[in-house]
Formats: structure tokens, C-alpha cells, sequence
């Protein structure tokens, strides 16, 4: 997986040999077209899910009573 | 409820507005220019907080992506001519205007820099030709782009805003509703039969629908806003139940980038609260110069974009089936299938003729007919 491109937005990982291979056999055909466009969907797929959400904004009394009056004035909440 | 693109919903609007302006150059911007300003404070392009800096727009043009990896196919950017900026350098802070809008909103300025339009062009539509409206707006930046954190000062009241969310209240109203799994529809036409069949297949797995038109700068001979917005209202009333559907517009400019731009308007709508996105045929294409599914291919490239497209490849009357069917579901031939044509309905609109009701429901008909002139002269 050796693609070192300039301005080091790339950078370089060790995968064991065979498991290269094995995703060099599985990838043909596809729409990947090289072993590190392969493992580098994986991965954003991988953490993408694990990304621990951020705290969730918390309404504060005033702005829920905002967005609650104007919801209901507009007819979207009774 | 999807997370908010990249993780948290933006909000750039000013904390106290007791702020001494007076001191401050002040820029008057255009009108698509001030959409994108409330967009960014608004949180609808979270995770923007400003106009883009030159290494972001790089990696959104060779990547689609963000120089944090997060995913971005639009360029969201602010052109100034030389002239204009004399005198102005990184590290200060102006004031943009707008007058049609009221609005006020600091640019605190991280970057000035150029960029190879042609470049742009072509790696944003796929094409350099002047005829896409994309590629023409792209050729008439002017020569500068200016990059940094925008605060919202202050904007009036505009006409529709009683159709007009913003994410922070779409996610409150989601949450009121108990709705966990939201589809979003995106349209910038009345609705036939056969979109209220793509809306009601989707919501059907769902606990809600998130009908969002576009409104803004429309061709001639294109459905007024108010036209668009009053036949929802019509449909909503008499074949929706309230507590599934829900309408608010969506104010931006179409850019016409076809599939990126399918992409850019997911993300929006993920900042909404929408955990799916209904992506048609040919979606945001103009012309030729996208395949028909191209908007759908790009999404593959995304695996971390959170949140489910779901692709409609055509839909039609079939008349064997007696139903609205897609090209999943119907055995028979093409034949008897008759497709929803816009350009049908609008023309017989147009000579105040009522649609075939297995194309246009009779009361959106009938609402769109009251209006004396329904499109734009």
C-alpha cells in the first residue's frame, strides 16, 4: 500500500503480505481500482461508525420556548 | 435522527447584537452569496463555519472531501475583485451586506488566494462548456476568493418564512413528533402522482417525510414558489396524515452539478435531522451532461456520509397493473406504461386544462389553476 503522494495528504500502512493479496483477488472487477482505494473505504466505512457523537446541544429553557412558540405559531405542533 | 454533518450543528449567529459596526469596510454581496451566509449560520452547511480557505477547496475539488476527510462536493466559496479588497488583508474582519435581504454578518478573513477557474470547472461539473449555468457562474467569479468564519449580524424577514426551518428547529420538531427515521424529498415542482408514490413508498419504512422544496431563482416557465408551496399544502391536507408529513423550504441556489451536487444536497438535508434521501432520476442534472444515474453511482464513494440514500430509477402508470409501478416491480411491457411527464402536465396546465387524475391529483390541479399566472414570465 505504498502511495505517498505529495503534500503528505497520503501516507504509508503495513498490511500483512497475504491478507494483500487476498483483497488484491477480491477487488477485481470492482469498482475499486487499487488496494488503497479498497482499504481506504473500509476504513471510512469502519470509523464512521465509531465516531462518538458530540455532546447533543442542549436547549436552554428560553431557546426551546423559542423554537417551541414559533413551531406552534407556524401550525407544525399544536 | 442523523448527527449533524461532522458531528456538531453549526450556529453562527451573533451572541449579543450590541456590536459597534461603524469601525468596519462593508461589502455588499449578491443574493446567492447572502443564502450561503444564512446557510452557514443556520447550520444547514454544518459543518461550515465560514466561506471555504483555499486547502479545503483544493481537497473538495480533488477529493470530495473536506482537508479533514469529512465529505464535501461543493464548493461553498466568496469572490471579490482586486479592486474591491484593496487594501484589505488576512487577519482583518469586515462586514458583508446585503440590502435586499437586511443582512449583516461579520467575515473575519483567514485567506485571500486565486484559483484555475477552468480547473474548478471541470473537476466541480465535468465539463468546461459555457453553456452549463455552472461552468458560466464559475467563469464570472471574480478574480479573488476569499476564505474565513462568517458570524450572522442580523437578516429580515422574508417572504415564505413561515415555510422556513432551520435545522435547530426541524431536529426540535422531530423529536417532538417522535419521529426517529426521517426521509427527505427534495422538489422544485408541484407534485404529480407519481411523486406522492416515491414520497409514500419511502415513508412507508419510515416514521416521517421531510418535504423540502427549493426556492430561489427559477427559469422562465418554471412553477412560481408560491405555486409549488400552496399545491403541497393542497396535497398535504387532503392525502397525507399530519403527523407523517411535514413541509419547509429549502432557500439555495441550484448549482446544476448533477451527481456531486446529489451529494452536497443529502448532506443539507442530514443536517436537518433526515436519516434518508430520495434520490430520483438524473437529480440535479441540467442538459446532457450527466448519465441518468450518475447521481446514484457517486454515493458508493461515500461510505461515511451518514445518511441513506434511496434511489428511484423511473416510476410510471402501468395500466395492466392498474397502479403506479417502478422498474423493480412490473413483469410488463413498456407499452403500457405511461410515464408522469412534467412537460405534459405543465402544458396542459398552461391552457388551464385539469390533468388526467391518474397524473395530477384534481384539488393540486384545481390549487395550482387558481393562481392567474402559475409560472414565471
Amino acid at each position: 500500500m505504498a502511495e505517498e503522494k505529495d503534500n503528505k495528504k497520503y501516507t504509508t500502512l503495513s498490511i500483512p503480505t497475504p491478507l494483500a493479496e487476498k483483497i488484491k483477488k477480491r477487488i477485481k472487477g470492482t469498482g475499486f481500482n487499487s488496494l488503497s482505494s479498497y482499504v481506504t473505504y473500509v476504513l471510512r466505512e469502519v470509523i464512521s461508525g465509531m465516531e462518538e457523537e458530540e455532546e447533543e446541544e442542549v436547549f436552554s429553557k428560553e431557546d426551546e420556548k423559542r423554537v417551541k412558540d414559533r413551531l406552534r405559531a407556524l401550525g407544525y405542533i399544536d | 435522527m442523523a448527527k449533524p454533518h461532522g458531528g456538531r450543528l453549526i450556529n453562527r449567529h451573533i451572541k449579543k447584537n450590541s456590536l459597534d459596526t461603524n469601525g468596519y469596510k462593508k461589502f455588499e454581496i449578491n443574493t446567492n452569496l447572502s443564502e450561503d451566509v444564512l446557510n452557514i449560520a443556520n447550520g444547514v452547511f454544518s459543518p461550515l463555519k465560514g466561506f471555504l480557505v483555499r486547502n479545503d477547496l483544493e481537497n473538495v475539488i480533488n477529493e470530495k472531501r473536506l482537508e479533514n476527510d469529512t465529505p464535501w462536493t461543493i464548493p461553498i466559496i466568496l469572490d471579490f475583485s482586486k479592486k474591491d479588497i484593496n487594501g484589505i488583508s488576512e487577519g482583518d474582519t469586515v462586514i458583508l451586506t446585503n440590502n435586499e435581504y437586511g443582512l449583516r454578518a461579520l467575515l473575519e478573513i483567514e485567506e485571500n488566494y486565486t484559483i484555475d477557474k477552468k480547473k474548478l470547472a471541470q473537476e466541480i461539473y465535468s465539463t468546461i462548456e459555457t453553456n452549463h449555468p455552472g461552468v458560466a457562474n464559475i467563469y464570472s467569479l471574480k478574480d479573488v476568493l476569499i476564505g474565513g468564519k462568517i458570524t450572522l449580524i442580523e437578516n429580515k424577514n422574508r417572504e415564505f418564512d413561515e415555510y422556513n426551518l432551520t435545522p435547530k428547529e426541524t431536529r426540535f420538531l422531530f423529536k417532538e413528533k417522535g419521529w426517529r427515521e426521517i426521509v427527505a424529498f427534495q422538489t422544485r415542482n408541484p407534485p404529480h402522482i407519481g411523486h406522492e408514490y416515491v414520497q409514500k413508498t419511502a415513508l412507508t419504512f419510515v416514521d416521517g417525510l421531510f418535504i423540502n422544496p427549493i426556492i430561489g431563482k427559477k427559469k422562465v416557465g418554471d412553477f412560481k414558489d408560491e405555486v409549488i408551496l400552496a399545491s403541497y399544502d393542497t396535497l398535504m391536507k387532503h392525502y397525507y396524515l399530519k403527523n407523517r408529513a411535514i413541509m419547509s423550504i429549502l432557500r439555495t441556489s441550484m448549482k446544476y452539478a448533477g451527481p456531486r451536487e446529489a451529494i452536497h444536497h443529502a448532506i443539507m438535508r442530514k443536517n436537518f435531522g433526515c436519516t434518508h434521501f430520495i434520490v430520483g432520476r438524473d437529480h440535479a442534472g441540467v442538459g446532457s451532461y450527466y448519465g441518468p444515474y450518475d447521481a446514484h453511482d457517486i454515493f458508493a464513494e461515500f461510505p461515511d456520509l451518514g445518511i441513506i440514500p434511496i434511489f428511484f430509477r423511473s416510476f410510471s402508470r402501468c395500466t395492466k397493473c392498474g397502479s403506479v409501478v417502478n422498474d423493480k416491480i412490473c413483469p410488463h411491457d413498456q407499452k403500457y406504461h405511461i410515464n408522469f411527464s412534467g412537460k405534459k402536465i405543465r402544458e396542459l396546465l398552461n391552457q388551464g386544462k385539469i390533468p388526467p387524475e391518474d397524473m395530477m391529483r384534481k384539488e393540486v390541479a384545481d390549487t395550482i389553476l387558481e393562481f392567474e399566472k402559475p409560472f414565471v414570465e
